[in-house]
């Protein structure tokens, strides 16, 4: 290939890849610590804000905790109904994130950091949404099976562009998937505004509503009011299919070369340009399969002025930091922010307690923390490494 | 058969190149008079005129290609869709509408106003850059001095106040990523994401905070940072461009000069381009790196939340969440595209501030088109994230950064 042996012109900005944490530290104990740590840091600090501002911090994380459902998992405590409903809320948030969150690692794997997972996101939210408003005469499996593929070339496509523009001509993935997300933000309200083609009346900017049988199905909790749907089971779907490709295939293993490290890549015959582009496009196929399921599962429609509140697809970065880029690890961290997103939202948390405006701010803090620190895991480590030679020291002056 | 035969053929070489560039400069001059006769105060009312001036600079630019003059052969090519795009845009709205929106002063006066913030950015971005330190977190350091600005001012119930405050949290916040970036030796692109979230969740929460849901107090005229006036210019095009800007577009002009001077023609300045190019080296005859990149990334937050405060107190006068809307991404790419230099970084931004001002002005020619996609504006707010996408794709690998932008430095 002749288009291997030419590196790509320098972005100016660094890859990610040569900083970043490598391949041994994935998610073995050293991993799963500086994880905890994060996390355990970041929840410290965000308690210490609700203190300074002048609120309850224990109170506010039990309240937040509570509305989570987290405590339907133990037999016999607490209201099981409330609960019951709360942890379809928890796993129906999780859904997404698991897909934003293998959006963000699959992009690292090979060396880049894709930022772009919410304008992916929208791109196969508005393609679900609008071919799912469309066609009434298609039988629902055929017409759902239609929607969700088109959901995931449409993040395919919007990921691609951003690799594409990587691979040719060097442009920094980071800047290129920003800037895709506002055209992603601007086009939705084109789409879905007021003079746009797909609004449903002229009074409100709400986009039109997809046809009934394009619901996903619904296994648990009341399929009217948000119950969980099968989209949940997709998610779990995709980690494999996300194991199995970076694990089982030669793309993944030139995924991940490429990632390790792209000059050794090239030198050993991988075009590094055209793994640039795939990762990139798989990494999109993965978030905009993330919005199709939302706008089939649960939201049906799109209304303007939600699209610049969305933030799914920049948690997903937060959760595949936090999962340290592996399957397992993303489910967990996934469902840690699918949590938390669903504590703090309004229908949950009550007011009295804390604001839940706060609290959707506070996820923000809690969001940004865990992302510095798992960023610098040598200062974790460092802090990780004291604390085991004062407890060495501690035994040792006990003798 | 010596060197003879070989003279006669670089010189036809040599000036073919010339005649082919030279074409495709009058190509790119004829697109852009094509769109420029579209528009008041000439405005032919018709497709002919334009329309062949941009094919002839189509022409020349594919002239030009075809003889390996590529890139005034593309800019020519570009040039000529320009124009043609902007004549027939320029057709379907209304001679009265668009005359009373492409009044060439205030489209000026506008891209000066939306080219500041990226410019205050860029400049920070630019400190911090030729110091080795990439800053990703320029966006979130512009968003804390939005809010900072904007609370401190109508706490001190003056904008210098504001404006300081601003200052001091950008520092602040810089300072802080500069610990992770320069001691921990963080990966700064990551780093520099997690501040832009920080960023986001500390002024989303504070807003909430101080100002509940009511939204932040209406400025009174000491809190806002003041327009300056300059009546003796009178109502002309230099009236219209610079008879009424803020003083912070004054002071950013005033700061590229400084900027330019600092880091290129004083030893201070070669000391930071020293850091950034070869760190090993500049340890070596005894510059303090990691005192010089803590110096430059604190001040490249200071001038970033400078921009911010400009957005906030001197521009919209009020506060919204996320109301930077990915500018400081945008000064970035004005860094990249303007070659890491003060004045390059400034034209960039104002291409940008450019196509954002003809984003917020050319719906109003179309209030009462035909088409929902020109009554509706909201695609015309895509124009400056798509200039940006093509600039960052179309320059770069032409443009080269600092050597050791983002490469942590381990002393030894």
């Amino acid at each position: 290939m002749s288009d291997a042996a030419a590196p790509p012109p320098d972005s100016g900005v660094p890859p990610v890849a040569q900083t970043g944490p490598d391949d041994k530290k994935r998610f073995n104990s050293q991993g799963l610590i500086v994880s905890i740590i994060t996390t355990t840091i970041a929840f410290l600090v965000g308690g210490l804000v609700v203190l300074a501002t002048g609120h309850d911090p224990f109170g506010t994380y039990r309240a937040i905790f509570n509305g989570t459902g987290v405590t339907w998992l133990i037999p016999g405590y607490g209201d099981r109904a409330a609960s019951a409903t709360n942890f379809q809320q928890t796993l129906l948030e999780t859904t997404p994130l698991i897909l934003c969150g293998l959006a963000v690692a699959f992009a690292f794997r090979c060396g880049m950091f894709n930022i772009g997972g919410q304008g992916q996101y929208f791109a196969g939210s508005y393609a679900a949404l609008i071919f799912g408003s469309y066609w009434g005469g298609i039988p629902g499996p055929a017409h759902i099976v239609l929607c969700i593929a088109l959901a995931i070339v449409a993040g395919a496509a919007w990921g691609g562009i951003a690799g594409f523009l990587k691979a040719t001509t060097g442009a920094h993935e980071v800047i290129s998937t920003i800037m895709l997300n506002w055209i992603a933000i601007w086009i939705g309200t084109y789409f879905f505004g007021l003079q746009g083609p797909f609004v449903s009346s002229q009074y409100s900017p709400i986009s039109n509503t997809i046809v009934g049988n394009v619901h996903l199905p619904v296994f648990w909790g009341d399929p009217v009011l948000q119950g969980l749907h099968i989209g949940f089971f997709i998610a779990i779907g995709a980690l494999v299919v996300f194991w199995a490709i970076l694990n089982r295939t030669t793309l993944g293993f030139e995924v991940r070369a490429v990632g390790f490290n792209p000059e050794a890549a090239r030198y050993s015959g991988i075009n590094v340009k055209r793994n640039y582009f795939l990762a990139m496009a798989i990494s999109g196929a993965f978030a905009g399969l993330a919005g199709g399921i939302d706008i089939l599962g649960w939201q049906f429609q799109i209304a303007t002025p939600d699209i610049l509140v969305s933030s799914v697809g920049f948690l997903g970065i937060a959760v595949a930091l936090l999962g340290r880029n592996s399957a397992i690890g993303v489910f967990f961290a996934a469902l840690l922010f699918g949590a938390l997103t669903v504590g703090t939202s309004s229908r949950q948390l009550d007011p009295s307690v804390f604001d839940p405006q706060l609290a959707g701010n506070l996820t923000l803090i809690i969001q940004g923390l865990v992302v510095l620190f798992v960023g610098a895991d040598l200062l974790v480590l460092s802090i990780w490494k004291s604390r085991k030679k004062l407890s060495f020291r501690r035994k040792a002056s006990e003798t | 058969m010596t060197a003879a035969p070989i003279t006669p053929e670089r010189t036809k070489h040599w000036s073919e190149w010339v005649a082919a560039k030279h074409i495709a400069i009058v190509g790119i001059v004829l697109g852009m008079t094509g769109g420029w006769i579209a528009l008041p105060p000439v405005a032919v009312r018709t497709v002919t005129i334009p329309l062949f001036l941009s094919i002839l600079a189509i022409a020349a630019g594919i002239w030009a290609v075809a003889r390996d003059v590529k890139r005034p052969g593309w800019g020519a090519i570009a040039a000529g869709i320009f124009g043609i795009t902007l004549a027939l845009l320029a057709l379907q709205s209304s001679d009265p509408h668009l005359r009373s929106v492409f009044t060439w002063g205030t489209l000026i006066a506008a891209t000066l106003r939306y080219a500041t913030p990226l410019t205050y950015g860029a400049l920070g971005g630019l400190v911090s850059e030729r110091s080795g330190v990439v800053n990703i977190a320029l966006e979130g350091m512009m968003l804390m001095g939005c809010f900072f600005g904007i609370w401190g001012s109508a706490t001190t119930g003056s904008w210098v106040g504001g404006l300081l405050i601003a200052m001091a949290v950008g520092g602040l916040t810089a300072f802080i990523y500069g610990i992770f970036a320069i001691h921990f030796r963080a990966d700064q692109i990551v780093g520099g994401t997690a501040v832009n979230f920080l960023a986001v969740g500390i002024t989303g929460y504070l807003f909430i905070q101080i100002y509940g849901s009511n939204g932040t107090p209406d400025l009174t005229n000491a809190e806002s940072i003041p327009d300056v006036h300059l009546s003796f210019l009178g109502n002309g095009f230099f009236g219209q461009v610079l008879g009424q800007l803020n003083l912070m577009i004054w002071l950013v002009f005033a700061l590229l000069f400084v900027v330019y001077f600092l880091v290129f023609k004083t030893s201070i300045g070669l000391r930071l381009r020293a850091v950034g190019e070869h760190p090993r080296a500049a340890d070596t005859v005894g510059i303090d790196v990691y005192l010089t990149r803590y110096i430059a990334v604190t001040i490249s937050g200071v001038l970033a939340a400078m921009g911010g405060a400009y957005l906030s107190i001197g521009f919209v006068h009020s506060f919204n969440e996320n109301m930077t809307e990915g500018r400081g991404f945008i000064a970035l790419a004005a860094l990249i595209f303007g070659k890491w230099r003060p004045f390059g970084a400034f034209g960039a931004a104002c291409l940008f501030g450019f196509s954002t001002a003809l984003a917020y002005a050319v719906p109003s020619a179309y209030t009462d088109s035909a088409s929902s996609i020109l009554r509706s504006g909201a695609l015309f707010q895509t124009l400056p994230y798509i200039l940006t996408l093509v600039a960052v794709a179309g320059v770069i690998g032409r443009s080269v950064a600092p050597a050791a932008d983002g490469k942590p430095y381990v002393k030894q």
